[in-house]
This record gives C-alpha cells, structure tokens and sequence, in this order.
C-alpha cells in the first residue's frame, strides 16, 4: 500500500496536466527505509514525447546524489500516460529497476478526470496496490503507529 | 589505475551488498572487464552486444560517458564511476526503435 500526503498528489497531477500530452516524470523522495515520500522533485522527461519518458542522465545523477547525501531514497517513481490508462506499459516494465519504489501512474487521458495508480514492478511482475491519501502522516496508519496502545 | 566505482541497489548482489567497489583499468571497457573477474555477473548487466545497455546509465566523475566515446570513455587514477539504472518508459507498446 502507499500512504501519501494530499499536497503530494496534487503535484504529480498538476505536473502531468502541465505537461499534456507529453509523458511527465519525477520522483517522490523520503527517509531510506521509511517508504514514506516526502520531497517532490519534478524531473525533466528528457525524451519530450507523448509515448516515452526518460530522466535526463545529468539530472537524475544531481538527483540521486542530493537523495543520497540526505539519506533519502526514490520512494515514488511517477510518471503520466496522456493518451491511455494508468497501467505499466511493456515499456514500463522492462524499465522497472527499482523493486522497493512505488510506481505511480497518471492518466491524463480524460481532460476532466485522472486515474492515479500504484504498482510495485518486480522482476517484471506488476502488483497494484491500494493508494491512501491522508492529510498528515501522523495520524495515518504506517510504520510505529501500528503499533497498539500500551495497556 | 585505480578508480571507485558506485554500485546501485540492484547491483549489489554482484558485490556482496558493497555500495562502492575499486577497479582498475585506462578506459571504462577495461574498469568493467576487471569488476567482472571480482563480482562475476555484474558484465552482462552492464553491456549489451558490446555497447553500454540502454537501461543503464554511467557517469566517470560528473560526465555520461554516453557523450564521452561509451565503453572507450577513458578513465584515469582516482576518478569516480557512477552507475545508475536509467529511469525510463512510457505509453508505447512497442520497443522504442
């Protein structure tokens, strides 16, 4: 399951319509381990294309450096399908490197409504998974929180 | 010539979890060729059909090597190489050509 912030999403889709009808891209960072996203970084889609996305090298490796001197991780990989459903693509998942990442879909496809998904893709296997979108994490249900009250 | 290599998370296995690893060689074919006779496997994940694989990106120092002359990028002592995973893919069904 991934559990985001309201302010999160709001800026994947924001993005996603910015950029129809070509593909948006970016990554959602947060504390390694903590698989809760916290930082949204808008990537450039270095392809520029309604069908393909690629990160720019120079950036994704600006990115990544930033990540890891915060210790931070990708939690959230996300990217938009402007003319189809927001479903890992063949393309997708031959791509697919990053098992511990949440893979998120936006389809852009209907001017009024979005589909936003989220998938794990694993050794080129596809996994929905439930999205919760919460207002603060602290009240939501993850990590110590499940733990039950002390009696 | 002694460099440092970064190894992604989907690597390590190669390199019994280590996130860097040192290799020597003048160019990045050769950096490569050597990890291989230490981290066994970790070649076919790199190189396709004797050219860098498209899924994976590598930096010496700052530079894609993709703009640097690829397999031949020269190396030099000290220098840092960098591999990620390129992030990449889109609607299309068929293989980008």
């Amino acid at each position: 399951m991934l559990t985001i912030r309201r302010e999160l999403v709001e800026a994947m889709i924001a993005h996603a319509r910015r950029d129809h009808p070509d593909e948006a891209c970016g990554v959602l960072a947060g504390p390694v381990g903590s698989d809760r996203p916290e930082r949204f970084i808008e990537m450039a889609n270095a392809e520029r294309s309604p069908t393909f996305y690629r990160f720019d090298a120079a950036e994704q490796l600006r990115v990544w450096r930033a990540m890891d001197a915060a210790d931070e991780e990708p939690v959230v990989i996300y990217h938009s399908h402007t003319m189809t459903e927001a479903y890992p693509s063949r393309t997708d998942i031959s791509y697919a490197s990053q098992p511990d990442a949440h893979y998120v879909l936006i389809s852009t496809r209907d001017p009024d409504t979005h589909e936003l998904r989220s998938y794990r893709i694993i050794d080129g296997a596809v996994i929905k998974e439930p999205v919760e979108v919460v207002e603060s994490y602290m009240f939501s249900h993850t990590g110590a929180d499940d733990v039950p009250d002390a009696p | 010539m002694a460099v440092n290599v970064s190894v992604p998370t989907i690597l390590r296995t190669h390199t019994e979890g280590e996130k860097s690893v040192e290799a020597s060689g003048d160019t990045l074919e050769e950096v490569i060729e050597d990890l291989e006779t230490r981290h066994s496997g970790i070649k076919g994940k790199l190189v396709k059909d004797g050219s860098l694989h498209r899924f994976i990106n590598v930096y010496v120092n700052d530079e894609d090597v993709r703009f640097a002359g690829g397999l031949a990028a020269a190396v030099r002592d000290g220098d840092n190489v960098t591999i990620l995973p390129a992030v990449a893919g889109g609607s299309a069904t068929h293989e980008r050509p």
